[in-house]
């Protein structure tokens, strides 16, 4: 077993060798531009092209020319957002979406806000779920799109897509997803669901980075964009620039092997990220799950240790790669924001960490890491003011603390 | 982020961890910080003839805050309490090579030994006032 430990997959996955393996001729032997229509290059590129573009479409339940081409998740969140509201004017300039999206979902909706269209953020319960009634009652006649994620990026909570999807058909909205980690993940099909619009990328799936999707639906109801990106006119229209070819081939290798892996991957992940959520839970107390206890990512994991700040927990497992809800290591102080907003407090936000299981992940490691997390746990607890006033029987949120 | 050999050397090997009887009549205990800022820190001194022979801390923070705590635990040992007010943050700043973004991990620390210092100078001032007011 080798350290560091990777535990950080919802930041980015390792490509797998055999994507790698897929996309090395289009580097070299096979390196066309897929625009090229008039020699055997150009033919070769956009024979591999769209051979993935079915792959791709295939793993939401979609067909290939409903795919677009992007450089990541960010860039498709964007052109749908930015393209429906643009597009969709006309009818109305209402957005509905919720406070725990990722923020290439929340920024453009900021900057759709100073350009004169309404956003409504809904309500989210404890586990970062919406609630249906709301949403529906949220709809107005100006309302053009919802977009709510499939599986949240730091909780792992996952939104009822079918019955969101029921919703807007049934009210004439157009639905975009964020599906970047619920695809491949969760059971996503864009017909049984009705979803118009998803955004997902390479990178999370074991592919490269730098090379995204956006599924765009192209009947009942046929769904509008206008370009954010002009030139070339490629991806009919919607996204110009020279395909990312060797991307796209790995992005289709990606796609397909996951497919392939199905339920059997998926089990996998559960597998280690319950023995992992067990290890940790037996041996210490006053461990909290965030996000939801069953509707959730697989590889998903996200605890809050009372009385230890998260900071000095990641400095002490520095052979373990995972993320901090605290963003302490940033400029900002602040925690999660996905935290805050499902009422998570605040010291418990500054003492969370995010495991993201993966593929390659195996149960030697996860033994590895529950031991360690016990360990400095334990340790940075002996050294927690907190925790041993607790211990004395003190309830802490009755003191009055000099905040600075 | 990287942190300074300093910080991650008393983030791994912390000096005087642990807690004198707070209601000691020797003892100063300073208790500062909010969880919600994600740092409090806990500093005691425990005091003979105006000097100070002993200090323990618990903090609950980043490795900055841990560092700065456990710094000034060893720096306040053997100084008179008038020499111990003299310490100031940026000592600290200075001798953990702190980035800007952890200064208030110092200053923090700054304000517990103060804190401390002034918890046991009351606890000392009581019973002359009640003498006085007598």
């Amino acid at each position: 077993m080798k350290t560091p430990i990777y535990l950080d997959n919802h930041a980015t996955t390792s490509v797998d060798p055999r994507v790698l393996e897929a996309m090395l001729p289009f580097f070299s032997e096979t390196f066309g531009n897929a625009a090229s229509r008039n020699h055997a290059f150009g033919w070769a590129a956009e024979e591999g092209v769209e051979e993935a573009r079915a792959q791709i479409a295939a793993i939401v339940g979609a067909g290939a020319k409903e795919v677009v081409f992007t450089s990541g998740a960010t860039e498709s969140d964007n052109l749908a957002l930015v393209g429906v509201a643009e597009f969709y004017k006309d009818k109305g300039n209402h957005i509905i979406t919720a406070p725990t999206e990722h923020k290439a979902i929340l920024d453009t909706c900021h900057m759709l806000e100073q350009r004169g269209y309404e956003i409504t953020y809904l309500d989210l319960d404890q586990h970062g779920s919406i609630d249906l009634d709301q949403l529906a009652q949220a709809i107005t006649d100006k309302t053009i799109l919802v977009s709510l994620m499939a599986a949240n990026n730091e909780i792992g909570t996952i939104h009822p897509l079918k019955e969101i999807g029921r919703i807007t058909r049934e009210r004439g909205v157009l639905f975009h997803t964020d599906a970047t980690q619920g695809v491949g993940h969760m059971d996503i099909d864009v017909e049984e669901m009705n979803i118009d619009l998803a955004s997902y990328t390479a990178h999370k799936i074991y592919g490269p980075k730098g090379c995204g999707a956006l599924y765009v639906r192209r009947r009942k109801p046929r769904t509008r964009l206008t370009p954010i990106i002009h030139g070339g006119g490629h991806e009919r229209g919607l996204r110009s620039g020279t395909l990312n070819v060797p991307g796209i081939i790995g992005f289709g290798k990606a796609c397909e092997i996951m497919q392939a892996e199905g339920v059997a991957g998926r089990e996998h992940l559960l597998y280690l990220r319950d023995r992992l959520h067990q290890g940790i839970t037996h041996e210490i107390g006053e461990v909290y799950l965030n996000g939801h206890p069953t509707e959730r990512h697989p590889g998903n994991l996200n605890l809050s240790f009372a009385y230890v700040e998260g900071e000095s927990l990641l400095m002490g497992i520095s052979d373990i790669a995972v993320s901090s809800g605290s963003a302490c290591t940033s400029a900002s102080l602040e925690p999660s924001y996905v935290l805050r907003s499902l009422g998570v407090g605040v010291e418990l936000a500054h003492s969370s960490i995010r495991f993201g299981v993966g593929r390659f992940n195996t149960e030697e490691e996860i033994d590895f890491v529950i031991k360690r997390m016990v360990e400095v746990v334990s340790r940075l607890r002996e050294m927690s003011p907190l925790y041993e006033l607790a211990q004395d029987g003190v309830d802490i949120s009755k003191i009055q603390w000099n905040q600075h | 982020m990287a942190y300074s050999e300093k910080v991650i050397d008393h983030y791994n090997k912390p000096r005087n961890v642990g807690s004198f009887g707070k209601g000691d009549e020797n003892v100063g205990t300073g208790l500062v910080g909010a969880p919600e800022c994600g740092d409090v820190m806990k500093l005691q001194i425990k005091v003979e003839d105006e000097i100070i022979v002993d200090a323990k801390f618990k903090t609950f923070g980043c490795g900055s805050a841990i560092a700065s705590s456990s710094l000034v635990t060893e720096w306040v040992k053997g100084k008179t309490l008038d020499e111990a007010m003299t310490i100031r943050n940026v000592d600290i700043v200075e001798e953990l090579s702190l980035p800007p973004v952890k200064i208030h991990c110092s200053v923090l620390a700054e304000d517990a030994i103060k804190t401390a210092i002034s918890d046991y100078k009351e606890k000392h001032e009581q019973p002359e006032q009640a003498v006085a007011t007598a």
